[in-house]
Parts: C-alpha cells; structure tokens; sequence
C-alpha cells in the first residue's frame, strides 16, 4: 500500500506489518530489512522503506507509579493516550512536541523536543529505560548507565539501532490541567531573541513569526510564554474535533492568502502583553483539535524545514536565512521560533543550543532549490536540520552536520542493526 | 462499579470496550485463548483504572469447559451486570466452500460455541434476575451473501437465537443486545481495502458500551449500517441473485 509521512511528500510502496503485543518476531526480524513506524507523525521519508513494522497495535500500559511519577508502556502508546491517564493523577509528560499523536516509540526514535528545551531538554532525558528489538532478534533492556552506547544510538537514532519495544520514564507534577500563557508582540527578530533571553527562567516559550514580512517588520512575532497554573481542576475538558475530510485545492494557499491570513494572526492581540489560563491541549496542541490538518496543502504534500543554528551566528544569521526564506515568497502562515537550551550527549539528537526555526513549504515547483539553498546556509553556519522532518537533505550536508554519525554507525555495526533496519531517509543520508 | 465479563477479550473491539469499562473502575472478567495476550490486556486495564481484572485462559469451541469458566466468572465477579460476548474468526469464503469440514469448523466457533455458552448464561442470568447480555454478531447475518455466507449464517443463527433470547428473558428484567457491526478496521479484517464505510474499533466500542447501559434490543454499529442493511434485505430474490455483493 501507498504509505507517506505526515508531510505527504514523498510516498512509498509499502507492505506494512503491525504485530500486536504477542510480537514473536525473531525469525521476522531476521528475514527482513525494515524500519520501525509509530503514528506516522514524522514528516518526511524517515518511516518509509519497502517493509514498514507499524506499532500502533502495541498499545498497551504496563505500570503508572502514581507516587513516584514513573510510567511504563509499550512503545505504540500515544502522549494523547498518556496525557489522558496522567493529568488526572496531577502528572505530565516531562517534553512534549507540538502534537500529542506521536508514539512513545517515535518520541525516543526522534529524541522530541518541545516549548521547555531549554529547561526540560529533550525527550530522552527522562527516560529511565527501554526494551529494545535488536537485529539479530535479541530483546534487550537499555539504560542511559547500563548500555550508554546503545541508549544515545537509539534516542534520536530514527528507528535505525532497533525496535523500540517499551519504555519507562518519569513524568513531571502539575496541580492544574491548565496552562498559564502570556502572550507578548515583538516588533522585530531582535525584539523577540530578547524577549526569549529576558523569559529563561520560564518554563514553555515559543514564538510565531510571520515569514512574510519584510524589511522593518522582519521578524515581527508573537512570543508565548507558558508555566503549568497552580488554579483550576485536574479535568481533561473537552477537545471538540473537526477534520479536513479532503485535500484543500492546491491553489487555495498562495502568498496573498497567507499573508492576509498572517496580518490577521499577528493583529489579532491588540494588547501588547495579554494573560490567559486555558487548558494544555489547545496550549500544547492547537493542530491536533483538526484531524489530518496535514491535507491543508493539496495533494502534493509539503515539506516541513526545522532548522537550529549555534548561538554564536546569533539574530545576524537568522534574519539572513529568514531574509531568503521571505523573499522567496514561498513561506507558510507561520514559522516556530525557539531558543535551545544545550544540546545531549546522543550521536543523532537534532537540539543544539541556539536558534531553531520551523516551517512549512507547500509542495511546489521551487521548493527543492530553495530548501538546499537553505542548507547551504544553515551547514555554513554551523546548524543543522532536523531529520524527523527531513526529507530532502544531501548525504554530504547529513554527514558534516551529524559530525557523530560514525560513532552511530560503529554502534550499529556492533548490536547487529547493519542490513536489518534501514528507511529511505538513512539510504538518502548513506547511512548502511 | 459495574462488573463485566469479556468472552473473546483479545478482539479489538472487545479490548477497547474493556478499557472504556477500566476507565471508569469496573471489574472485569477475561476470557480468551491466549494466554500471553490476556496477561498483557489485564496488566494494562488495571494501569487504566480497573478496580480488579482476573482472567481465564480457554478454546470456546471445548464446549465442556464452558461452565468451570462462567464458575469462575461467578467467583470473581459475585455477579454479572454485562457480558460480552465477541469472540469469533472471520472464515475465508473459499477455502470453506472447498472443505466441509472447515465449514463447519466455522460455524462451530462463530455460532455454536455462542450458543452454548448463551444456554449456560441464560439460566444463570434468569436465576439474577437482573444484567445485560450482549453479543455480538454481524451485519453480515442479515442476507447470506456469496462473498462470505458461511460467517454469515452462522451470524443469521446468533441473531435469531438472540431473539428469542431476549423475549424470553425480557420477563426476568433480564436485557439482551444483539450488536451488528459493519467494517471494522481490526487486525481481523487487515487483508482488506479500507473505505469510507470502515469504522474503527474505538468507535464501536464505545457504541458497544453506551448501548449496554440501555434496554437492550438491535445494535447496528455504526448506525448508518441499519439503513443499508434495510435496502439489502428489500431487495428482491430474482435482482439479488445477479448482484457481486
């Protein structure tokens, strides 16, 4: 069947296999070459490949420590799925990306990050252990002591060292279901890197930024800021669901109606500081409340580009990139600005402290020139690109960015993963 | 807190009804034939909030162990205010019509081990006088169909039996729900090409579990079925013996 990931762009022809729980899969394991697949939520080929081994069926709660905080599943659970336990318990997942339909599985494959990087760090520091598939068809249990090599191999390692059977992490303590946000306007890039510096104690910041606008009001954005409220209940409330049931006619977004759309967005804060309690899943979710909102860009799918450069190219770097990214006309509603905090000691995690911005291009004519032009610049200055996204990157542009892809690929070699798991993105970035 | 007996718990739908009961501190009684699959259900409905789960690990078609099981059930549970009852194997139409012995293998899990089973449950519930027994069958027992008429009749005999069942029982304050699902994505069904028809399981489940709080009667889930079925049924015998259905 035609699988893509949630960027629609590119699509594979896939068999795809979803073992439920009573997963006796060494002889499957052994006869295959096959990538590891959650949700689907990752945006461009990194869970495609010919076999594709979904987890979505293994689903299933092993134990939640209300006292301590400590949650173990099977890696097909959901954050949707945990949040929806835990926050009754007065418990949070410790990082959460921008959407709660990602797979505990995938959230350790990607090494997640979210609003709190720079506090909170990525996905896999909380994570206490993990049972692991190997390639030869051994389960083995992984922890940040017991097996370092192979736990910084697999967080953020994209499926490539193994199977992720389950996890155990810790959460955080919440007294409220409710997040406090303050929103702030910020005229200019500099104006919103400052904002970001003057708020670091915080615990979640983000900020929009309309990559439309040009000259003086480059950069003009709207930084929230976020801290888990000590008021009101620990009720889940209601996420009323709408769904874009078909693709958008690819003309429907095009730089007019974005920046019209944009204008508004940015005006739509009249005060220039506004407070407001509302509950963490408009907060933390705001897309997930549109089912397949991914259709939004037509059938020919869109790439999403995320970013971070080091702190040293500082505002001067960004506003270049953002400079070519505005001229081009091509930039989506909004980009995601957002200062990392320090970087982990895993070989492929994408954090990295500095700047790191995100946004979505429409799939078009165009798009493939700009997005290596982007890289040029972003490899020149010493950034990155994040792979969970990725899905045009060079082998070249991979390799001198991931400076510690060889440890990964020693650490593969060594658990047996070599010739057992492989995506059309780790043949693209020639990984083996 | 309700207490409820799954038989069949390992099916998608029947797991995600169980974790709907978990969810709001039920008791649970499971039965199914893996034992692996039951221990990894119970870990994770006890995680999601069921105040007790225990389980029983048997083939429904070895008939005589039926009632050491509902013992069971009946020494866990004290009593029983639902079962579900969802076990069953869709057959594969062809390879039926060119066995005998496979078809009524068929029959045998998808009709008559429910059958017996509902004989046991029914006295016992009589004797209650009180709970909700829920089975499910199939949108396919309302009109035999060439592409699968042996998983259909032997539905067409739950949904009779179910019947008669419920006049029967209605007299004892006892309700009886025959639930017809449509499509449903579950790994029963993998092999097939999904459509806008399909359903997923969390949604009959759901369905399922609001339905055992009514008075009992004809389930079709999703409900749209109920009027496709209708125009199937009132189709006539000379136009439906050319149809592909």
């Amino acid at each position: 069947m035609k699988i893509q990931g949630w960027g629609r762009y590119p699509s594979v022809e896939a068999e795809v296999f979803t073992p439920s729980f009573d997963f006796q899969s060494k002889g499957f394991i052994k006869k295959r070459v096959l990538i590891p697949r959650g949700l689907g939520r990752s945006y461009g080929d990194s869970s495609l490949s010919s076999i594709i081994l979904e987890t979505s069926s293994m689903d299933h709660f092993i134990s939640f420590n209300h006292k301590a905080g400590i949650i173990s599943c099977q890696a097909g659970v959901s954050i949707h799925e945990i949040l929806d336990l835990v926050v009754p318990k007065a418990w949070f997942v410790p990082v959460t990306p921008g959407s709660s339909y990602v797979t505990v599985g995938g959230a350790i494959a990607s090494d997640v990050h979210g609003k709190n990087h720079h506090i909170g760090g990525s996905f896999s520091q909380h994570v206490i252990s993990f049972e692991l598939l190997l390639g030869n068809g051994e389960k083995v249990t992984v922890t940040p002591s017991g097996m370092p090599d192979l736990f910084r191999a697999t967080c953020g390692g994209m499926g490539l060292t193994g199977v992720i059977l389950s996890a155990t992490f810790q959460l955080i303590p919440i007294q409220s279901s409710f997040i406090n946000q303050t929103t702030m306007r910020a005229n200019s890039l500099e104006e919103v890197c400052e904002l970001f510096e003057a708020n670091a104690l915080g615990t979640y910041s983000v900020a929009w930024i309309d990559c439309l606008a040009k000259g003086r009001q480059m950069g003009r954005s709207l930084l929230t800021l976020g801290e888990h409220s000590i008021n009101g209940c620990l009720e889940l409330g209601r996420q009323p669901k709408k769904s874009l049931p078909i693709d958008m006619p690819t003309w429907v977004l095009n730089p007019y109606s974005i920046k019209a759309f944009n204008f508004f967005y940015f005006h739509k804060s009249i005060l220039s500081v506004q407070k407001t309690d509302l509950p963490y899943r408009p907060y933390f979710y705001p897309l997930d409340a549109i089912n397949n909102w991914n259709r939004l860009y037509g059938k020919n799918g869109f790439i999403q580009y995320q970013f971070v450069v080091p702190k040293t190219v500082g505002v001067k770097g960004l506003k270049r990139i953002l400079d070519v990214i505005s001229k081009s006309n091509k930039g989506s509603f909004l980009a995601v600005l957002k200062v990392f905090g320090k970087g982990n000691e895993n070989y492929l995690s994408f954090p990295i402290e500095g700047y790191s911005l995100a946004l979505d291009f429409k799939m078009e004519s165009g798009i493939v020139e700009l997005v290596k032009r982007l890289d040029s610049m972003v490899l020149e200055m010493g950034g990155r690109v994040y792979l969970t996204k990725d899905a045009l990157m060079s082998e070249q542009m991979f390799k001198s960015t991931y400076p510690q892809w060889q440890i990964f690929e020693e650490v593969r070699a060594k658990y047996g993963a070599i010739g057992r798991f492989a995506s059309n993105q780790s043949r693209r970035l020639g990984l083996q | 807190m309700k207490k409820i007996l799954i038989i069949g718990a390992t099916s998608a739908i029947a797991e995600n009804a169980a974790r709907i009961w978990a969810k709001a501190g039920c008791s649970l009684f499971l039965v199914a034939r893996s034992q692996e699959r039951l221990d990894v259900i119970s870990t994770d409905l006890i995680v999601r909030g069921a105040v007790g789960v225990d389980q029983f690990c048997m083939d429904l078609t070895q008939f005589d162990q039926q009632d050491a099981m509902l013992n069971a059930a009946y020494a866990f549970l004290g009593e029983i205010d639902v079962a579900l009852i969802a076990h069953g194997t869709l057959s594969n139409q062809a390879a039926c019509e060119s066995s005998p012995q496979l078809t009524l293998q068929e029959i045998s899990v998808n009709a008559l081990s429910v059958i017996s089973l509902l004989t046991l449950l029914a006295n016992r519930f009589e004797e209650q006088k009180s709970g909700m027994i829920a089975v499910i069958s199939s949108v396919a027992g309302d009109r035999g169909r060439q592409s699968n008429y042996v998983y259909g009749s032997a539905k067409a005999m739950v949904s009779a039996f179910t019947s008669g069942l419920r006049q029967r029982l209605a007299k004892s304050n006892v309700r009886v729900l025959t639930i017809k699902p449509g499509f449903v994505d579950t790994p029963m069904t993998k092999e097939f090409a999904k459509g806008p028809l399909w359903a997923k399981p969390q949604v009959v489940a759901s369905q399922i579990v609001q339905a055992c709080n009514s008075k009992g009667g004809i389930l079709y889930a999703p409900r749209f079925w109920w009027a496709i079925m209708a125009i199937i049924k009132l189709i006539p015998e000379t136009i439906f013996i050319k149809l592909k259905l």
